[in-house]
């Protein structure tokens, strides 16, 4: 029978503020073990929670951004287990009324777009890490995280398929980095995902028996592992067996899925409302002011890069998928406003394949980007107006990213301007020409594939500098006499 | 009279006009808590050497001349779960006997900047949870009326302390009746503010939505005094209410005429102790005498209040206690196999069986299938008892109850069966429910010699009513005067 597969995603977002959710504590990743923290996050008798307003921000611009209605009022919940490394034995989170609902985020999937629908996001705060292996019978527990707010954004069981469950978490990540509210990091652990994942009989509608997979933290862990939990529940239902309904665990290493011993997780949460803080109460001025300061979003950018630039619609797609890379695409055609599509070309090959090579995965920043893209655009514009050849232009790039000098300067620097003149070409010709009597035979006699012979030849003795189009008109004309 | 004796106006007079030095009363409630203490087990831990440092640092800033601040060397008790920083802070339990807190609270902080010296640290149940002071992981305090009886709890070190002048004044701290009882059962004046009027922020947790710091003092005029330094916002405490705190002695002396005064039928119960009864109703009658209108009200929802109170304080107390788990600080069991192991373990040597008894109830009412029953059911019977008392201020201005059914009982009399403990609770637990403020101030002696308590309930944030009256009342009467025999 052929089945098909229900799929929701569960992600956490660590938030990008300055300073924890419930005390002053800073968020930066990498200090030294315990040094982010003080008798609030710690959980000191006595102390209690007072709420970073920059969190709600945050939540609200990805409530506004994936089209969520905003709870006027919302409630934070304890949820209580107890584990070393959650000092209070409960975490504040949300539960019976989240800050915000019914939402859903466009997934863009090679031009094809779908909606995945949001159930709910509700803000949390993230617990401390235990290290289990670094001292000998004993385990550590580190602080700094606990207390770093997190969004978790709950999805309906709209995906189908592995790939569409990356297609989606990839334009969620999109989503967060646009708005700034998360650095999108899976491996450092600031996106985090958990999938929901049943089977039942194509063309079915009821909702079947779930499995719920942890410690996914790559796309290709999320894909993998679902691809493999389809694969696993479809052989248990060949067999005759049922779907138990359970949390199980993604070992990377193996490529598989293994139930989590019941032990690793708690049956029951006990929630209830935390009496430490007042109901959150969001009114429609806090709402506009949120969105006011949105950025256009990926969809929106989308589509205006495909109408105002002409852009195809994968130029668009590729350019939009980060902000950063969509700025940087924008300041360039501002500095050669005549040619986008050739400005995109530049920026899909060149930038982008540099952002993959250094990894530079997490920077939301384009400052910090070695060659900015006034110069790119520059660049470009020198190549439009002939000053220099494409071939020139890389090689002017490449010296611009490790400089960060203007593309004219370095062309005057190391006299790379692109050779227009015509006595200076013809000399050339007429050398080369005369040096290769045979191939000028071969050529008059029909063999025109020669003609790239004779332009590479010019192109060397003039060192890349002349003028390729001139090149081909000048030869075509010296070669016909 | 001895210096120990002193309220805080007193003191303040003597203290300004320099016939004695912080040093000398400090030093004075100093000897007295060493004379006194062997037979009362009020104090936990005395600051002797911190409070001479701060008595002397008040006698600077009394010399210089200039105003002094409002409790510049007056000695003042905490309550053991107020957290005071460099000071051990046990909350009455094994699970935190060496707990030194790094940090003040707030009504600590507010205390020292007012120039109080910080006497010690009293006793109480355990995580404020009794009404006898018998569940206090040490030695349980004594009445100082009758030291084979209880002080009533929580606040049982906070009451008896004042009582016995070991300190001019005390905090402690109110989830269900803990400062008003102990005041009715030692004779003394104790003040529960409305929730949010005191900052929670550093006292150590029982119940979050009930609990609130208030004076303990001999009479009213210092309990008016202590409101008014502790009160006010905190933006470290979310639930603490951004209002202005009136000056509260400015207004002290207006009197009751013309206050309404309810008197609901639901207080006033089969099987209270006659002299009680007796002595409440004459102190309504005197408040009449001075110009107050007697409107009897009803409250009906009264009796599921103690059931209510227990589901909600004993779910959160479940929650606000899973930090002491022997992980980063107190108690921590040795030699245990897993993680498992050192929760269990140092959970049970380190909580006592009432503690234990709340947590087990708390967690269970909070169970997944059993939460709709209790907790929600609970919380929807704390707001028919709030609304209970808003309707009644339509028609009265303040509430005359007694505090409790009974004066002082005996050490061990109620240990047995915890229900009848409860029951000590049944006149001001509703209070806390409703978040209103309750005002107990002494009414008169039983034939055993043992005092009574009259408690006032007022409006939300309506403390300046409570104490108006209180003090009209006081301004007749020595009851409050009269010291126990020790």
């Amino acid at each position: 029978m052929p089945y098909e597969s229900v799929i929701g995603l569960e992600v956490h977002a660590q938030l990008l503020t300055e300073s924890k959710i419930f005390c002053g504590c800073s968020t930066r990743f990498g200090a030294s073990p315990n040094q982010h923290t003080c008798p609030v996050c710690l959980g000191l008798p006595g102390v209690l929670p007072v709420l970073n307003k920059k969190v709600v921000d945050f939540a609200l611009r990805a409530a506004l951004a994936t089209h969520c209605t905003v709870a006027p009022t919302s409630r934070w919940a304890r949820k209580n287990y107890f584990y070393p490394d959650l000092p209070k034995g409960y975490q504040i989170s949300m539960y019976e009324l989240p800050i915000a609902e019914h939402g859903y985020v466009e997934v863009a999937d090679q031009g094809q777009a779908k909606k995945v629908r949001l159930t709910r996001i509700h803000m949390e705060e993230d617990a401390g890490k235990s290290i289990h292996d670094a001292e000998a019978g004993a385990s550590l527990v580190d602080l700094n995280r606990t207390g770093v707010p997190l969004l978790e954004i709950v999805s309906e069981p709209d995906i189908r398929s592995a790939a569409e469950a990356g297609h989606y978490l990839r334009s969620l990540r999109a989503l967060l980095q646009y708005i700034e509210v998360c650095d999108g990091n899976m491996e450092e652990g600031s996106l985090r995902c958990d999938a929901n994942v049943s089977i039942r009989p194509q063309g079915s509608a009821e909702l079947c028996t779930r499995t719920e997979i942890k410690n996914l933290n790559s796309f290709r862990a999320v894909e993998k592992a679902i691809e493999h939990e389809i694969q696993r529940q479809s052989e248990v239902v060949e067999t005759g067996d049922r779907v138990v309904q359970e949390t199980r665990l993604w070992d990377a290493d193996r490529e598989v899925t293994r139930p989590m011993r019941s032990k690793e997780f708690a049956h029951d949460y006990r929630y209830f409302p935390d009496p430490d803080l007042l109901p959150l109460v969001v009114d429609q001025a806090w709402v506009e002011h949120v969105r006011a300061e949105l950025p256009e979003l990926p969809a929106a950018r989308r589509a205006r890069f495909i109408h105002d630039y002409g852009l195809p619609a994968y130029d668009a797609e590729v350019l939009t998928a980060r902000k950063d890379v969509a700025d940087y695409f924008e300041a360039s055609v501002r500095a050669c406003p005549a040619a986008p599509k050739v400005v995109s070309n530049w920026v899909m090959d060149s930038v982008l394949r540099f952002v993959k090579e250094e990894k530079l995965d997490t920077a939301l920043k384009i400052e910090t980007w070695p060659c900015s893209p006034e110069h790119l655009g520059m660049l470009i514009g020198l190549i439009q107006d002939g000053t220099i050849s494409t071939t020139i232009a890389k090689t002017v790039y490449e010296e611009m990213r490790q400089t960060g000098h203007p593309p004219e300067e370095i062309i005057e620097a190391k006299g790379l301007r692109q050779v227009s003149d015509t006595d200076t070409l013809q000399a050339a010709i007429t050398e080369v020409l005369t040096a290769n009597p045979d191939k000028v035979e071969a050529y008059r006699g029909g063999k025109e594939k020669l003609l790239g012979f004779f332009v590479g030849q010019v192109m060397r003795a003039t060192q890349g500098k002349a003028n390729p189009q001139m090149v081909n008109t000048l030869l075509r004309q010296k070669l016909s006499q | 009279m001895s210096h120990y004796a002193l309220t805080i106006h007193q003191a303040q007079e003597k203290l300004r006009a320099r016939e004695v030095s912080a040093v000398e009363l400090s030093q004075a409630v100093l000897n007295r808590i060493q004379d006194t203490d062997q037979h009362l087990h009020s104090y936990l831990t005395v600051c002797a050497e911190e409070a001479l440092a701060q008595a002397e640092t008040a006698d600077r800033t009394l010399a210089n001349g200039a105003t002094p601040p409002p409790l510049c060397g007056i000695p003042i008790a905490l309550k053991d779960v107020i957290l005071a920083q460099g000071v051990r802070s046990t909350a009455g339990s094994k699970i935190l006997e060496h707990f030194v807190s790094p940090y003040d609270a707030t009504v600590t902080q507010r205390l020292k900047e007012a120039g109080a010296v910080i006497i010690g640290k009293v006793n109480c149940d355990e995580f404020a949870m009794g009404s006898s002071n018998e569940n206090s992981a040490f030695n349980p305090c004594r009445n100082p009326w009758d030291t084979d009886r209880v002080p009533g709890g929580s606040s049982g070190g906070s009451a008896s302390s004042v009582a016995a002048d070991q300190t001019c004044a005390a905090l402690g701290t109110d989830t269900g009746g803990s400062i008003r009882l102990p005041a009715a059962f030692c004779g003394i004046v104790g003040l529960k503010p409305t929730y949010g009027r005191v900052s929670r922020f550093g006292v150590v947790a029982y119940a979050s939505s009930l609990d609130q710091v208030g004076p303990c003092t001999k009479d009213v005029r210092d309990c008016a005094l202590l409101l008014e330094v502790i009160a006010g916002h905190d933006p470290r405490d979310s639930t603490s209410v951004n209002r202005p705190t009136p000056s509260y002695t400015a207004h002290l002396e207006r009197g009751v005429s013309g206050l309404r005064i309810g008197i609901p039928q639901e207080y006033f119960i089969e099987g209270m102790q006659p002299e009680v009864e007796t002595a409440v109703g004459d102190a309504i009658a005197h408040l009449q005498v001075l110009g107050a209108e007697i409107v009897p009200i009803s409250l009906p929802h009264t009796e599921y209040a103690i059931a209510s109170y227990y589901v909600i304080a004993m779910a959160e107390a479940s929650s606000n206690l899973a930090r002491y788990d022997g992980v980063r600080y107190g108690y921590r069991a040795a030699e245990v196999e897993d993680l498992g192991a050192l929760y269990q373990t140092t959970r049970a040597q380190g909580f006592g069986s009432e503690v234990k008894r709340r947590i087990a109830l708390g967690t269970y009412v909070l169970s997944a299938g059993y939460y709709d029953a209790y907790y929600v059911k609970a919380q929807k019977v704390r707001t028919l008892i709030r609304q209970d008392f808003l309707d009644a201020f339509k028609t009265c201005d303040i509430i005359a109850t007694p505090v409790a059914p009974t004066t002082a009982f005996r050490l061990g009399e109620k240990l047995a069966d915890p229900l009848t403990m409860y029951l000590s609770d049944i006149f001001t637990i509703a209070v806390n429910l409703a978040g209103l403020p309750g005002l107990s101030v002494p009414c008169g002696f039983d034939q055993h010699g043992l005092p009574i308590g009259l408690q006032l309930i007022g409006r939300p944030f309506d403390e300046e009513a409570l104490l108006q009256a209180g003090y009209a009342y006081e301004q007749d009467h020595d009851w409050g005067a009269r010291k126990p025999p020790l």
